[in-house]
């Protein structure tokens, strides 16, 4: 097949874990997988976890009426910390969705192929994240029933545009383009699968459903031709996306004056810490998935090793990123950088602060050691450390640089309401709810592509693999 | 066509369509038949409804139905003028226009004194107090309370009604019961009739009340007001032999010394005394040197954050200071000096200072100080010289001074007695406000017949068996007179909201002519007084033509006055005065061990008439920052040896009575007192000032009324919480206020300069903005500022700003637009303190404007950070990125869209935000805009101070100054120019156009150290 599919590299060195599992085959790969969703029966643990994922999303929507209802004072962003609960809960979900694309396009495009079996939800998580956060930056503003069109820029009879300086009108562009593209991406990589899965299913509505979806695919070698090229370009454009998203959500704190935020590095040290929380989350969610679903075969401990590699990576990363903070607010001898600086380090958010360098600089390092990287139990336990130390990052960010600025009669102190609670628990029911809805209604795995890295895929140079 | 019975003719229409030649388009048989309903069809778009409109029955339903809804939807429909003749100040009453106010004079009441004001009318509602620049006492400025009293008179809370043992009755069942009354007090000559009055100056109800006297000899008349000036009467006898009133001319005074006087902030001259004194205080091209304040105090106050030298000390130990320093100067009198003698480092070179200057010193008694404090002082500004230069003694203002404490305690001695039957009060709360030791509220009871006039439901209507609800003053024809006596006539803005009635009504009342109105009270008493005027004059400045010319006609005197906002020459003459000989007790026993007890009016709710008004509630107070409630003030030592922190409740147990208080602690505050105020507590009131704060009254009594030894403290465990908007009071190594000496400033001028960093202009990619035409900016002097918080509230009543409340204060969300910051430098003990009011700084690199998504903040051509609250969505960055922080939230709901009487309040020419909107300073941009049209149609330029900012024409130290900075010899730009001047952050590069003159002290060269 004249396809860009990657060449099969599977020089496997002698200690490391294969990424599938030997003895399986075309069939059994589509058995085990489709079964999850072909099942007649739901299991038990799906209804528990859909359920608390359920009465969370109510709680969103309780918290969203009162919002609407009374007004952005039920939260506890006052003078002069304007932002709070709801930025660093957004920065926080549009962190953990990077992981998703970074899986999906740049590990496609480096040809890394242990990408194929954790891409598929990596896909879905970002989605559901994007989801999530893309709700706050709507629902913080006082007016949100303005701000849904307003921000965009569209010919009106009152002849205003918006303001282009802006960095949030970058966001507007920035997240729904990202939201766009992704959601465009994991449906093309899943329509060969929805053929799939409209063959084998025996009711009449799932597969009339299915085969909407799958838009006619019938894996003919040109539709296997053009879903190449169309994924591969989605790829392409995917990309760049990855990087600009966080950048320019970084830029809503690096444009401004305040001592914390105006700091060049945040780009780059943004795009690491969202790789590094999406890869945390994308673990914090396989090891769960593979355990419960019996899908170690395809989620192999080399996947869970490679991903830990990352967070070790990006980790390294964030971490020069807060020496550089520090170092900044000391060579600048500038009297706000510095006191900025120093309270983060004494003021009365220290505790977050050391917790957050505990949480992102310390923990990882236990990744040095192979053991480490291989024990699901140290896995599981750094990524939820790793999780909550990037929401303190987002804390520190956002509120220790806003409550203590220029003038000190302006300082005020920040202390978020049941109703931000409230949001963030909701939008986590919401992200739940939709990822226990994917695994038991679509493929949590790419079928056709955990074929295409068999062993048998390499004989067959020119089968398709369907 | 049809047929006769609706059905359509077939054979016609088949004939009609073969007739036709050429193409026919039809839509219906109906068209084709031309029908009259299709007919009507065509003619009308919507045949129903429009039957409303051209109907005339349905018509006329309609516009009823539509006039009645409008009705209905506010009660702006019901403004009412009152019904005499009153004198607009600048533009005659034919002139109206819609949408353009008219201003009148008139004059704001506290304590019976008068602050000359002009109300801004909109359409016979009055919006806005503004001070009368002719009048002496406000010389355009105003305090406080009377740029609050625009919302006093349009409080809902206020009593609507008469009533007689809580129901309501008729002003005329009052009236025939008052008649019954006047038959007995005829036949018994009043014996039983006693009024009870606040202090009172003014003429016509001294004159109406003297009428009574005499016409019931057995009838009495006792004053009370919880702040009085007994004290300052008592020693003017002690030290001339008579009560006379001081006046200060401050403007003539090198050296001043405060012995515990707040004078810049309390009293009846305080406006004219910031003004004069603040003068002084300038430094520019034609006035290089300044006045000298010297001031001691028990608390801290506005005058001691002024003050050059600054000395903390308990109350009791001012008496030994006075005493010191008399002897040092060398009054004619023989004194005792004490031998333990605190601040003793400063009598000397503080008499040095004194004697340097002749007849330009003053010597300033504090209010509360004991009188012989007062005749100390008294002594001292003979001996300096001062005497009819820099200060001059008149009569007392007051119509009738008396004792107040004594007046009271009598009173309740006769009602305990059983000898009052009859028992009328005239405002005050005197259930609420009088001595702990002088048991009013139980002797009332022992009254047959008591009438409350006033205007709220309050402790004493509660008590009383009448309650007739009070006029405002913006809402009655009054008189009074200013702190030098200056008569001002008062006439009503709007005719009384809630059927108020006046002491000049009730007075009739009292009389025959029951249904004399108040209007033809005050003017009957002026005619009658008319031909006296000159006479009355002629020892102050006789030469005045107006007098002459007025003394021809009543009618012209009487139009100039109210047009005025005050009686010509009609302040009181400077009356010789001379010192007794030896007093008889020139010692001091006053210093005891131990706690102290200092009771002070609180500097917003006073003695707690204002208790119900939420601008001043959420008025943050001077030093402290703190609203809604009062605390017990100590000093960081104090507390530090009591282990108590901020907020927590401790229990003052003070000469055998008890109050549990929230402790704050105030750097400056003595040691070993604590500072209470008057006001707070409660129990009956409207829904604003019910449940803040605690009540002082509680512990006060006659004999230690402003201040007393023999109290202790002890620790609740228990803690409230306080709303207060300022937390940190250091400046933390940075530079907002720049302060240095005059010294400093004449040996290198650029010192203010170099205490910051100014980067260069062409930093920025961007072309550099031209502003051609106007581009406002603004000047503060921070030496003049005394941080009195007008320029805050006019702002509030000017902006229609909503009051968020307690709660909403504690989180953060205030939202006024102009604050006054406040720093300390220096030690705990005795810090200096600087205010520094504000404002947005309308930069010209606004950080605020780039970062707003939808444009809703927009540089305008003329410099202004405009805020276009109709497209904001509140996303907040503009205010994150502010980093003045002067951006305000509406978080909630905050502006009250609901009461009606509220909504007659607001100026019309702002808007009122909803929730979800950004707002912050505009510059007053309404009036910008309305004198740009004013100079548009005469086609002329802007005159220089032809545009003042609400904050600007409030300011009693003319510390503001706006205008246009293009225009170089206006005065912003001048002052702009100046060395001092300085731009706040400007090392952001944000180029603010509110800019700053550093505050200069002048301290004493020979006590650097002090």
């Amino acid at each position: 097949m004249e396809t860009n599919q990657p060449s099969k590299t599977l020089t496997l060195e002698a200690d490391t874990a294969p990424i599938i599992e030997p003895g399986h085959t075309f069939g059994s790969v589509t058995d085990k997988i489709s079964s999850v969703v072909l099942a007649r029966k739901t299991p038990r643990g799906w209804y528990v976890g859909f359920g608390i994922g359920f009465v969370l999303v109510m709680v969103l929507a309780q918290t969203l009426a009162n919002l609407l209802f009374v007004g952005t004072g039920t939260w506890g962003v006052t003078n002069p910390v304007g932002w709070g609960f709801d930025i660093i809960n957004f920065v926080w979900w549009i962190g953990i969705g990077h992981a998703g694309t970074l899986i999906s396009a740049i590990l496609l495009l480096l040809r890394q192929e242990w990408r194929t079996s954790i891409n598929r939800f990596a896909e879905a998580m970002t989605l559901f994240a994007v989801a999530c956060a893309a709700m706050y930056p709507l629902f913080h503003t006082g007016r949100p029933w303005l701000a849904i069109y307003w921000l965009f820029p569209y010919p009106n009879t009152m002849g205003i545009w918006p303001q282009f300086r802006s960095p949030l009108i970058w966001d507007v562009f920035a997240v729904s383009t990202y939201g766009t593209v992704s959601l465009l991406f994991w449906f093309v990589g899943l329509i060969p699968d929805l053929a799939t899965l409209r063959d084998r299913t025996r009711k009449r509505i799932p597969r009339f459903l299915y085969g909407m979806l799958a838009m006619g695919w019938r894996g003919s070698a040109r539709h296997w031709n053009r879903y190449e090229t169309a994924y591969l370009l989605l790829a392409g454009l995917s990309t760049p996306l990855v990087l600009s998203v966080h950048t320019i959500v970084s830029l809503d704190f690096a444009v401004g004056i305040i001592p914390g935020w105006h700091a060049t590095i945040f780009p780059p040290y943004f795009v690491a810490g969202a790789i590094y929380a999406g890869f945390a989350m994308v673990l914090i969610l396989a090891i769960p998935i593979r355990a419960f679903y019996g899908l170690e075969d395809f989620i192999t401990m080399r996947h869970l090793e490679n991903m830990a590699k990352i967070i070790l990576v990006t980790g390294l990363i964030v971490a020069y990123g807060y020496m550089m903070e520090a170092f900044f607010g000391w060579y600048s001898a500038n009297p706000y950088e510095s006191y900025m600086i120093l309270n983060r380090m004494k003021g009365p958010y220290a505790w977050m602060y050391w917790a957050l360098l505990f949480c992102n600089a310390v923990t990882p390092q236990v990744f040095w050691f192979k053991s480490m990287r291989t024990s699901i139990t140290a896995l599981f336990t750094v990524s939820v450390i790793v999780s909550i130390g990037m929401w303190f990052e987002r804390f520190i960010i956002v509120v220790t640089s806003l409550h203590r600025d220029f003038l000190p009669s302006s300082w005020g102190m920040y202390y978020p309401t049941r109703w931000d609670f409230g949001m963030f628990l909701g939008t986590i029911g919401l992200f739940v709810s939709l990822l226990f809805l994917f695994l038991r209604f679509l493929p949590m795995i790419s079928i056709f592509e955990m074929r295409t890295i068999l062993p048998q895929a390499e004989v067959k140079e020119t089968g398709s693999p369907h | 066509m049809t047929t006769g019975n609706g059905q359509l003719d077939l054979p016609y229409l088949r004939a009609k369509l073969t007739d036709r030649r050429g193409q026919l388009y039809w839509r219906s048989l109906e068209e084709l038949a031309e029908t009259d309903a299709f007919q009507e069809f065509l003619y009308r778009e919507f045949p129903q409804q429009s039957d409303r409109w051209t109907d005339p029955i349905g018509r006329r339903r309609f516009l009823h139905l539509m006039g009645a809804s409008l009705a209905l939807a506010g009660l702006a429909g019901c403004t009412k003028q009152p019904a005499e003749p009153i004198m607009p100040y600048v533009n005659a009453p034919e002139e109206i226009i819609p949408g353009k106010p008219l201003f009148f004079a008139t004059a704001a009441l506290l304590s019976g004194v008068a602050e000359g004001v002009l109300v801004e009318n909109h359409m016979g509602r009055p919006t806005k107090v503004e001070g009368n620049p002719e009048h002496p006492a406000s010389l355009g400025a105003t305090d406080v309370f009377a740029q609050a009293s625009i919302l006093t008179l349009y409080d809902p809370d206020r009593s609507q009604t008469i009533t007689q043992f809580g129901e309501i009755r008729s002003w005329s069942a009052f009236l025939s019961e008052m008649r019954e009354a006047v038959q007995r007090f005829k036949q018994n000559k009043g014996s039983g009739l006693r009024i009870l009055t606040e202090t009172v100056t003014s003429p016509t109800l001294a004159s109406q009340l003297k009428k009574l006297l005499s016409d019931y000899p057995s009838a009495k008349w006792h004053q009370y007001e919880p702040v009085g000036r007994d004290p300052a009467r008592a020693g003017a006898r002690l030290a001339f032999g008579t009560d006379v009133a001081a006046r200060y001319h401050l403007e003539k005074a090198n050296v001043v010394l405060s012995l515990d006087a707040d004078f810049l902030s309390t009293g009846p001259g305080k406006l004219r005394y910031v003004r004069d004194f603040t003068a002084r205080r300038k430094v520019h091209q034609s006035q290089r040197e300044m006045n000298r304040l010297y001031v001691l105090e028990s608390t801290p106050s506005n005058t001691g954050a002024m003050a050059d030298h600054r000395l903390p000390l308990k109350a009791s130990e001012v008496e030994g200071f006075a005493l010191a320093l008399a002897a040092e100067l060398g009054i004619a009198w023989r004194v005792e000096i004490p031998a333990k003698l605190p601040g003793s480092t400063w009598v000397g070179p503080l008499a040095r200072d004194l004697k340097r200057h002749p007849a330009a010193t003053i010597v300033i008694p504090g209010e509360h100080q004991p009188p012989l404090v007062h005749a100390l002082a008294h002594a001292m500004n003979h001996t300096l010289g001062n005497v009819g230069s820099t200060v001059i003694y008149t009569e007392p203002v007051e119509a009738n001074p008396v004792d107040q404490f004594e007046s009271l305690r009598e009173l309740v001695r006769e009602m305990q007695s059983g000898s009052v039957e009859t028992l009328l009060i005239f405002g005050g709360n005197p259930v609420f406000a009088a001595p702990v030791d002088i048991p009013f509220a139980d002797a009332l009871a022992k009254v047959k017949q008591r009438v409350y006039l006033g205007l709220y439901n309050d402790e004493t209507s509660e008590l009383c068996h009448w309650h007739i609800p009070e006029a405002h003053s913006l809402e009655s024809w009054t008189d009074a007179r200013a702190y030098d006596g200056t008569v001002t006539i008062l006439q009503p803005l709007i005719a009384p909201l809630y059927g108020g009635k006046t002491a000049h009504e009730l007075m009739a009342a009292l009389t025959d002519q029951s249904e004399q109105s108040s209007y033809e009270g005050v003017r009957q008493y002026w005619s009658s007084q008319f031909t006296r005027i000159p006479v009355m004059v002629s020892g102050a400045r006789s030469s005045s033509a107006v007098c002459q010319k007025a003394s021809g006609d009543f009618e012209e005197f009487w139009r100039k006055s109210l047009h005025d906002g005050f009686v010509a020459n009609s302040a009181l003459p400077a009356k010789p005065v001379a010192l007794t000989a030896q007093p008889a007790v020139l010692r001091t026993d006053a210093t005891t061990p131990g706690l102290e007890l200092i009771f002070r009016p609180d500097p917003h709710v006073y003695d707690g008439q204002f208790a119900n008004n939420g601008w001043l509630q959420e008025l943050p107070k001077p030093h402290t920052r703190l609203t809604w409630d009062n605390a017990a003030l100590i000093s960081p030592a104090t507390a530090e040896r009591m282990g108590m922190t901020n907020e927590e409740l401790v229990e003052l147990r003070f000469q055998g009575r008890r109050v549990e208080a929230p402790a704050w602690i105030l750097p400056g505050h003595p040691d070993d007192s604590v500072t209470i105020h008057l006001g707070y507590g409660r129990r009956r009131t409207g829904r604003v000032g019910m449940g803040a704060g605690f009540n002082a009254y509680a512990v006060r009594t006659s004999g230690a009324a402003w201040f007393g030894s023999g109290l202790s403290l002890s620790k609740t465990g228990r803690r409230s919480r306080l709303a207060c908007t300022q937390h940190h009071h250091s400046m933390e190594g940075r530079h907002p206020v720049r302060a240095g000496t005059l010294e400093d400033y004449h040996r290198h001028p650029d010192f203010v300069r170099e205490m910051g960093e100014e980067p260069p202009k062409d930093l920025s990619l961007y072309p550099e903005r031209k502003y051609k035409g106007n581009a406002w900016g603004m000047v503060i002097d921070l030496s003049s500022c005394t941080g009195c918080n007008a320029c805050t509230i006019a702002c509030q009543a000017e902006n229609n700003i909503a009051v968020v409340g307690r709660e909403q204060v504690i989180i953060g969300r205030e939202m006024h637009w102009i604050r006054v910051d406040r720093y300390y430098a220096g030690g705990l003990e005795n810090p200096a303190t600087y205010h520094q009011p504000i404002p947005c700084m309308q930069c010209e690199n606004a950080p605020c404007e780039v970062v707003c998504p939808v444009n809703a903040t927009a540089h305008s051509q003329e410099g202004l950070n405009d805020m276009v609250y109709n497209r904001c969505v509140g996303t907040r960055y503009c205010a994150n990125n502010c980093p003045y922080k002067v951006r305000r939230f509406n978080f909630l709901l905050y502006s009250d869209w609901e009461t009606p009487s509220l909504k007659l309040g607001r100026n019309p020419d702002v808007t009122v935000r909803s929730r979800g909107v950004m707002e912050k300073c505009t510059y007053c941009v309404q009036r910008i805009n309305a004198v740009k049209i004013e100079a548009e149609r005469e086609g002329r330029e802007i005159r220089d101070g032809e545009i003042a900012t609400a904050c600007e024409a409030v300011c009693p130290a003319e510390a503001i100054t706006f205008g246009n900075i293009n225009d170089p010899n206006s005065r912003v730009a001048q002052l702009k120019a100046n060395k001092l001047n300085y731009g706040l952050l400007s090392e952001l590069q944000t180029r603010p156009r509110t800019t700053y003159l550093a505050a200069l002290k002048n301290p004493n060269p020979e006590m650097k150290t002090s």
